[in-house]
């Protein structure tokens, strides 16, 4: 499936809601600041994460989370 | 298209036929009446939406907030003093820059880095409430022995409460968050005593501060934000009113659901890696999840073809929405393995529960611990007995009788 692209994650800061699902789910690829917005560990992450970024992407409380492909 | 063709008004909240099945409105309002017409206990009308993808718009529009102190919104109670909804106070905070900037502030307390360095105090309490009930013996009750005073623990270790004040707050948590259950009366005497209570924890805290949510308020307006008397003693109680009895009741509902149908338990202790997903899946499956949240529409919207007046009083059913076919596939079954699950009992968007990781951590710690300790975990009665907890804003079950 994605043989040739890498998976990019993109996040609207300004959507963020500081939930924290994301940390939840992909903890290698999210953190929180103090005030629980969203910091991005790895904006290109490996395969293997590919299925906790999605699902962090799918629960996000306030879809602030996008996912691009970059070749 | 518009509702008004049909006539009828519903009168809110739905009846369900069992504390854990749906009212049998939900399917039929979802696909042919997604904008429906209701009367609140109060006798005021407002609107009622079902639909996933109507309710998550709603509560993710930030022009909308639950501020139903506003002119022209519905009432919900009876109560002439209202419920959580209308207090004017709370209100000030509900919208704009100052929620913002309050919320952030409180957000520190409830990241998951906060709540991970928590989830040991939790685990041990969580063991000391059951080797009680091992001590007692089955048949136990789940609510009464775990449930109920696991969450209070927890928010009182938050704000900075001794060990030997928690059965008090409790009592008033229980007390504030009425529909009809208790007078005016009784209501307006747990808040007197609630707020007499905090002032002098609050003076306390001035005096000793510590490492709670509360004393780094106090710093916090020590070194100039703006935080007054008013806005500590709205934030411990907002913090125990949305936290313990929510929790509370999603805890006795969890297990409820978990041992209604025994292979869902079973499935679990073969797999306890399901935990996380499970604990998911009965967020979003909680048909008794009670009110729903409310919104008051500003500024006329459209939904789902019908256009909704500015100034109309929206109750978004979150629980009807998680059981909506067109976002989730087989939504009438429970599925513990289910993955995304973008359910919508935290609600959505800018106001979406602050607490949530927290409330998550609760659950998945007391789902895991009754796992490893008590595996052979069955109900005591049939699942078409467990009594339903009535008159509150959160929907519950009374008790959970078990055995082991």
């Amino acid at each position: 499936m994605e043989t040739n692209s890498k998976l990019k994650v993109i996040v609207d800061y300004d959507k963020c809601c500081g939930a924290g699902q994301c940390v939840m789910v992909a903890p290698k690829v999210f953190d929180q600041r103090d005030d629980g917005i969203v910091i991005v560990l790895d904006a290109e992450p490996p395969p293997e994460q590919y299925g906790p970024v999605r699902e962090a992407a799918a629960v996000c409380p306030g879809a602030a989370i996008r996912l691009g492909e970059s070749a | 298209m518009s509702t008004d063709s049909s006539e009828q008004v519903l009168d809110y909240p739905l009846r369900a036929p069992t504390a854990v099945d749906p009212p049998e409105e939900w399917a039929k309002l979802r696909q042919g009446c997604p904008v429906a017409h209701i009367r609140l206990p109060s006798g005021d009308k407002a609107m009622l939406i079902t639909r996933y993808d109507d309710v998550r718009q709603v509560l993710s529009d930030p022009r909308f907030t639950r501020n139903l102190a506003e002119e022209g919104a519905a009432r919900i109670t009876t109560n002439e003093g209202g419920s959580v909804f209308e207090n004017k106070d709370a209100a000030e905070l509900s919208g704009g820059e100052q929620h913002e900037k309050w919320r952030r502030f409180i957000m520190r307390w409830f990241t998951v880095k906060r709540i991970s360095a928590m989830q040991q105090s939790i685990e041990t309490m969580a063991h000391q409430l059951i080797d009680k009930m091992i001590a007692k013996g089955p048949p136990a009750d789940l609510v009464s022995d775990l449930a109920f005073p696991l969450p209070v623990w927890v928010i009182a270790e938050i704000l900075g409460i001794a060990v030997d004040d928690r059965d008090k707050l409790a009592h008033w948590s229980n007390s504030m968050l009425t529909m009809t259950q208790f007078t005016q009366e009784e209501v307006d005497k747990a808040q007197m005593e609630f707020v007499h209570y905090l002032m002098g924890h609050i003076a306390k805290k001035r005096a000793e501060p510590g490492d709670d949510l509360l004393s780094d308020l106090i710093r916090a307006a020590d070194q100039g934000e703006q935080i007054n008397e008013k806005i500590l003693l709205m934030t411990a109680q907002g913090i125990l009113v949305a936290g313990h009895e929510t929790t509370s009741n999603m805890i006795g509902k969890m297990m409820g659901m978990l041992l209604s149908d025994r292979r869902r338990w079973e499935q679990l202790v073969a797999e306890p890696s399901l935990v996380r997903s499970a604990v998911e899946e009965v967020l979003r499956f909680d048909a008794n999840a009670g009110f729903g949240l409310p919104r008051f529409i500003s500024e006329e919207i459209e939904l789902s073809g019908t256009k909704v007046p500015s100034r109309s009083t929206i109750i978004c059913s979150m629980a009807a929405a998680n059981r909506d076919e067109k976002a989730f596939e087989r939504a009438d079954e429970m599925v513990l393995n289910r993955s995304p699950n973008p359910h919508l009992t935290f609600g959505a968007g800018a106001h979406s529960c602050v607490g949530q990781a927290l409330a998550r951590t609760e659950l998945q710690t007391v789902l895991s611990v009754l796992l490893r300790r008590l595996p052979s975990l069955d109900l005591a009665v049939a699942p078409s007995e467990l009594p339903r907890r009535e008159g509150l804003l959160v929907g519950g079950i009374e008790k959970v009788l078990v055995r082991w």
